[in-house]
């Protein structure tokens, strides 16, 4: 069988018959959709399913092991590592990122305060909360400029505040023509064009 | 562009944090008490120190390129960090290399600054002073690429940091035999060979680490 790629860069993000297969398992298989500029998907499912896998596999992270996806140039992913330094200061850790994503200082604090953090600018990010570090992941992807926000449950840990402030940069991102694929069993509170159900498949076969 | 000022921002950010968090001086002060150690093993005979001195110094080198092993690769890899480099289009090679660059920056030249401290102890002066020196500069690029290939290999593992130790000490014997080599006579041509096997480890490192760190990720 082909070896699957993602290659191609466009502003739309269009997979095409993907399929992942890890540690022996097929996670999912001929998942095709498109997503077009200012339109969110959701990814549904189980635990185990694949989900975190096919946004690891859209960010470029994974070779799918069939098909292929065309994405945009620049992509941004918030999982579950928060990648900053936990003993620098917030706005510092930021920073770092701020700087290969071209961004700056004042990107830094526009981020901050989308995410609510502003107040935290100086705290070492090691002193956070659960919920903090969420909001930090999340304003380091509000730093970046990318067309593609890859986002693996976005809403952990959050309260009911800081979900209402994720959907409100979640809707501002797809009004400037931006695309989001969110995993998430937290209701996001915006709307979604598109969702995507991912069932867990029944039969065991080996690696291809 | 781009590239060169991405890595220009991950070196600088990786030889802040290490010079920051202390890190650096721990193979340093690890050098120093190594070489502290030998004349009270095996006397203040200054014929012998002289005579062994140098290998002494080189040995406690490659040991001290053991401390750091576990903290290369390891944290930023568990916390996302060169996932999230990738996901912003750099190859894993740019990030071996990067990482070789800052590991360098933070282990050569303290290193060779305590080899020249050290070498007093032993009573190296003169003509072997230089050489040690020269040696090791030589050689400390590629002593920061095998830490940076093994600790890329061994990241994940249990145990990574004995088996870092068994993986490293075997591939810089050549980088031993002709560093402490170029102290005895005919030391030029010991300190070509010895140039050549770095250049050879430095070319290889970015390959071979990004290799490892890209089949970390699958």
């Amino acid at each position: 069988m082909n070896q699957g790629q993602s290659t191609g860069s466009s502003d739309r993000l269009v997979a095409e018959a993907l399929s992942c297969v890890r540690g022996g398992r097929i996670l999912f298989r001929d998942l095709t959709f498109a997503l077009e500029p200012g339109q969110a998907g959701l990814l549904a499912g189980p635990n185990g399913v694949g989900k975190s896998s096919l946004l690891r596999l859209i960010a470029g992270l994974l070779k799918p092991s069939t098909g292929s996806c065309i994405v945009p140039e620049t992509r941004a992913l918030c999982d579950d590592r928060l990648a900053l330094d936990e003993h620098l200061p917030l706005d510092q850790a930021l920073r770092f990122w701020a700087k290969l994503d071209g961004s700056d200082d004042a990107d830094v604090t526009a981020a901050m305060a989308r995410a609510g953090l502003s107040h935290l600018a100086e705290v070492p990010v090691r002193y956070f909360s659960t919920g903090q570090r969420q909001r930090a992941r999340l304003a380091r992807t509000y730093l970046t400029d990318a067309r593609l926000w890859l986002l693996d449950e976005p809403a952990n840990g959050l309260d009911t505040d800081s979900v209402a402030r994720l959907g409100t940069v979640l809707q501002d991102h797809l009004d400037n023509g931006g695309i989001i694929l969110a995993a998430s069993h937290i209701p996001l509170p915006i709307g979604f064009d598109l969702t995507l159900k991912l069932e867990p498949l029944e039969e065991l076969e080996a690696c291809l | 562009m781009f590239v060169i000022g991405s890595i220009a921002t991950i070196i600088w950010r990786d030889v802040r944090q290490s010079y920051a968090s202390g890190g650096t001086w721990l193979p340093v002060i690890f050098y120093l008490s190594a070489a502290t150690l030998f004349p009270f093993a095996v006397g203040p005979d200054r014929a012998l120190l002289l005579q062994t001195g140098g290998g002494i110094l080189w040995i406690a080198a490659l040991l001290a390129t053991l401390l750091p092993l576990d903290r290369l690769i390891q944290p930023d890899l568990d916390n996302g960090v060169y996932d999230q480099m990738i996901v912003r289009g750099l190859s894993d090679e740019m990030i071996a290399a990067a990482r070789l660059v800052s590991h360098w920056l933070s282990f050569g030249p303290p290193l060779l600054l305590a080899a020249f401290l050290a070498s007093g102890l032993m009573g190296l002066e003169g003509a072997a002073l230089g050489t040690l020196l020269a040696s090791l500069a030589i050689a400390t690029p590629a002593l920061a690429g095998l830490a940076v290939m093994i600790a890329a290999l061994t990241a994940g593992l249990k145990g990574a940091g004995a088996l870092g130790g068994l993986l490293l000490v075997p591939l810089a014997i050549p980088l031993l035999i002709f560093g402490a080599g170029s102290l005895s006579a005919h030391g030029n041509s010991a300190l070509l060979f010895l140039a050549a096997i770095s250049l050879l480890l430095v070319a290889i490192t970015p390959l071979a680490a990004g290799a490892a760190l890209s089949a970390n990720r699958e």
